[in-house]
């Protein structure tokens, strides 16, 4: 056991206990922060939550509104992103072989995945709510169907190339014309994966909450009017939690615990839907 | 009946030892044929027009913004970049501060996340039991779905106390007196600032650098790595010889684009930054980034002329993101064609 040797041996060791902490570190600051959203939200969970409207400072009151609002948005977010997403996506990748229209979309759109999501409220804001001088939630859902589109076009873009050859050239020497291919074979081979990413796209949307700040703003009464200022649970949360009313913050721990589980339920939910797509 | 065996009975142009002189005259296109190809062109050119909306969205996104910030720029000219007064009062604009908080907090973020990020991949592909490996990433990938809100009150009301109370205090007393940390260090330890924002975007940004580490990790070919082994190189080595020259392309691309998303993070950054227009070389001072400054005052910019520079400061954010995250793409598709040719 030389010196040299003794060294390397110790050097090897101590990064490796570093790199083992750092995986603990990481998973640290997730269950912290997973705790903390339990205990502070579970105090504040009650039925009223669902039934009541967000309250005035110093009432007790609930999230209804703000929940019916927020699935609203992403509903309608989830209906327009869908269809531009999947079928830009086919471009990608059943067209886009060669040619300068595929390859930039890939590229641009892979920067607008990971794009600021306040900037594209602020193009919301100036092309739609400056234009009808009103907020209102069709708006919040067009900001964040544009979050969205980037997430389908990526996942279907991607499952659509693993779909084997083969199996197009089979339908096409069958005489299916190449829609009809596209959309009853390769799609239809590869629909968990392009669940998935509707599921991830759901997810990201349900917890954006700049791109509604400058869009759907915030409304206390019970409306489901997409066309005026509509309650949402993210903008809401950010509202009542930097407010100095206790039961307004204690209302936006159970919004964020409400959330938090949305997302990482769909999140969970979309992996297995596509290990169970995938292993079929 | 004639059976096909009685082949003297066929008329000569039928007999079986010649088929292949049987001809028929090509079809005419039938008119579902006509339809197929008609339909083809159609359903190529839909899913071409929503490619290039796709593409139509960046464009309209720079053209937006940048008409709906003319009446700033045409205020201030390029004196609004290099200026810090930011007075809603006398109308009086410079984007300075915000873009330097952007900055710093993103800095940060990278110091303490690309370590960290490393670490995680690293444990992952080369020491993590193969059963964990699954649950541990996807562990690691929950970090980047929490919602940047929830960080935000996570970030304010659990973090920023106990970060006051017990980390400043220990890190004045550690770095405060040395001439070149010390003014970084310096200010009152309330757990609110530019430190506690970049710590918070840092934990934000691993999922995605660690996720891009990981990838390119396992590109690297087995062969590489079993040479190294073969030489008596310890598992360091390995990573820090061998894995990491051959993918740093890829992992400079994952860093980039930790720094985009670092760069446009808002609402975690809003809640604990603290908000004030100011540029100190303290790091415990509180500050504003782009994205927290619109987030917090957009809505309430009355003035055409505040409200034209929050938007020109969400242009040159997205200017700023749009680069960054260009060059990260451009370097990771880099190592990924060099992959294509070394294999």
């Amino acid at each position: 056991m030389n010196y040299l040797y003794r060294r390397r041996l110790f050097v090897n060791r101590f990064n490796l206990v570093m790199s083992l902490g750092t995986m603990c570190f990481g998973m640290a600051f997730l269950l912290w922060i997973l705790a903390v959203l339990v205990w502070q939200g579970f105090s504040a969970l009650s039925p009223t939550l669902f039934t009541q409207m967000t309250p005035p400072p110093g009432s007790a009151g609930g999230l209804a509104n703000a929940i019916a609002g927020s699935v609203l948005i992403v509903f309608v977010a989830t209906f327009i992103s869908t269809p531009i997403g999947i079928l830009a996506g086919i471009y990608l990748a059943e067209y886009g072989k060669e040619g300068w229209i595929a390859s930039s979309t890939r590229f641009i759109n892979d920067i607008l995945l990971s794009a600021p999501s306040i900037v594209i409220g602020l193009f919301v804001y100036t092309v739609y709510v400056a234009q009808v001088n009103h907020f209102s939630g069709w708006a919040g859902s067009v900001a964040l169907a544009l979050i969205a589109i980037p997430v389908v076009v990526r996942t279907t873009e991607n499952m659509l190339h693993l779909v084997p050859n083969s199996l197009r050239e089979a339908a096409v020497a069958l005489g299916a014309p190449m829609w009809k291919v596209i959309l009853m074979v390769t799609l239809k081979a590869v629909r968990g994966g392009v669940i998935t990413g509707i599921l991830l796209a759901v997810a990201r949307m349900s917890g954006e909450t700049a791109p509604l700040l400058f869009t759907s703003l915030n409304n206390q009464f019970w409306s489901l009017d997409m066309n005026a200022p509509m309650a949402n649970l993210p903008v809401v949360i950010f509202q009542f939690a930097l407010s100095p009313y206790e039961d307004w913050k204690s209302l936006a721990w159970a919004g964020a615990l409400l959330i938090t589980l949305t997302v990482l339920l769909i999140n969970i939910l979309a992996r297995s839907v596509f290990r169970q797509a995938s292993t079929r | 009946m004639a059976t096909p065996s009685t082949a003297a009975a066929l008329p000569p142009h039928m007999s079986i030892s010649e088929p292949r002189r049987v001809t028929r005259d090509p079809e005419p296109p039938t008119a579902s044929r006509a339809a197929g190809v008609w339909q083809d062109k159609l359903f190529e050119n839909i899913t071409r027009f929503f490619a290039l909306l796709v593409l139509a969205l960046l464009l309209g996104i720079l053209l937006a913004l940048g008409y709906s910030a003319l009446p700033a720029l045409d205020k201030f000219g390029l004196s609004f970049f290099t200026t810090s007064v930011w007075n809603p009062v006398t109308s009086d604009f410079g984007a300075l501060a915000p873009i330097y908080g952007t900055l710093v907090t993103s800095v940060i973020a990278l110091a303490i996340g690309v370590p960290v990020s490393f670490g995680i991949a690293l444990f992952l592909t080369e020491m993590c039991p193969t059963v964990l490996r699954r649950p541990l990433g996807t562990a690691v990938e929950l970090l980047a779905a929490i919602p940047s809100i929830i960080y935000g009150m996570w970030g304010l009301f659990v973090f920023a106390p106990i970060f006051g109370d017990y980390i400043q205090p220990l890190l004045q007393k550690i770095f405060g007196n040395l001439w070149i940390l010390g003014p970084l260090f310096k200010g009152a330890p309330n757990g609110i600032g530019m430190l506690s924002a970049g710590i918070i975007l840092s934990i934000m940004i691993i999922p995605f650098i660690s996720s891009v580490m990981r990838d390119v990790f396992e590109i690297v070919p087995p062969v590489l790595k079993e040479s190294a082994y073969g030489l008596g190189c310890t598992t360091w080595e390995v990573v820090w010889n061998v894995v990491l020259p051959y993918t740093k392309v890829g992992v400079i691309g994952g860093i980039m684009l930790g720094l985009g998303r670092a760069l446009g993070e808002t609402m975690a950054v809003t809640f604990v930054i603290g908000n004030a227009y100011r540029i100190s070389a303290s790091l415990f001072e509180p500050g504003n980034s782009i994205a927290s400054a619109l987030a917090n005052e957009f809505n309430e910019a009355a003035d055409p002329v505040h409200r034209a520079s929050l938007i020109a400061l969400g242009l040159v954010l997205f200017v700023l993101t749009f680069i960054v995250l260009a060059l990260s793409r451009l370097l990771i598709a880099r190592l990924a064609r060099g992959e294509g040719n070394k294999t």
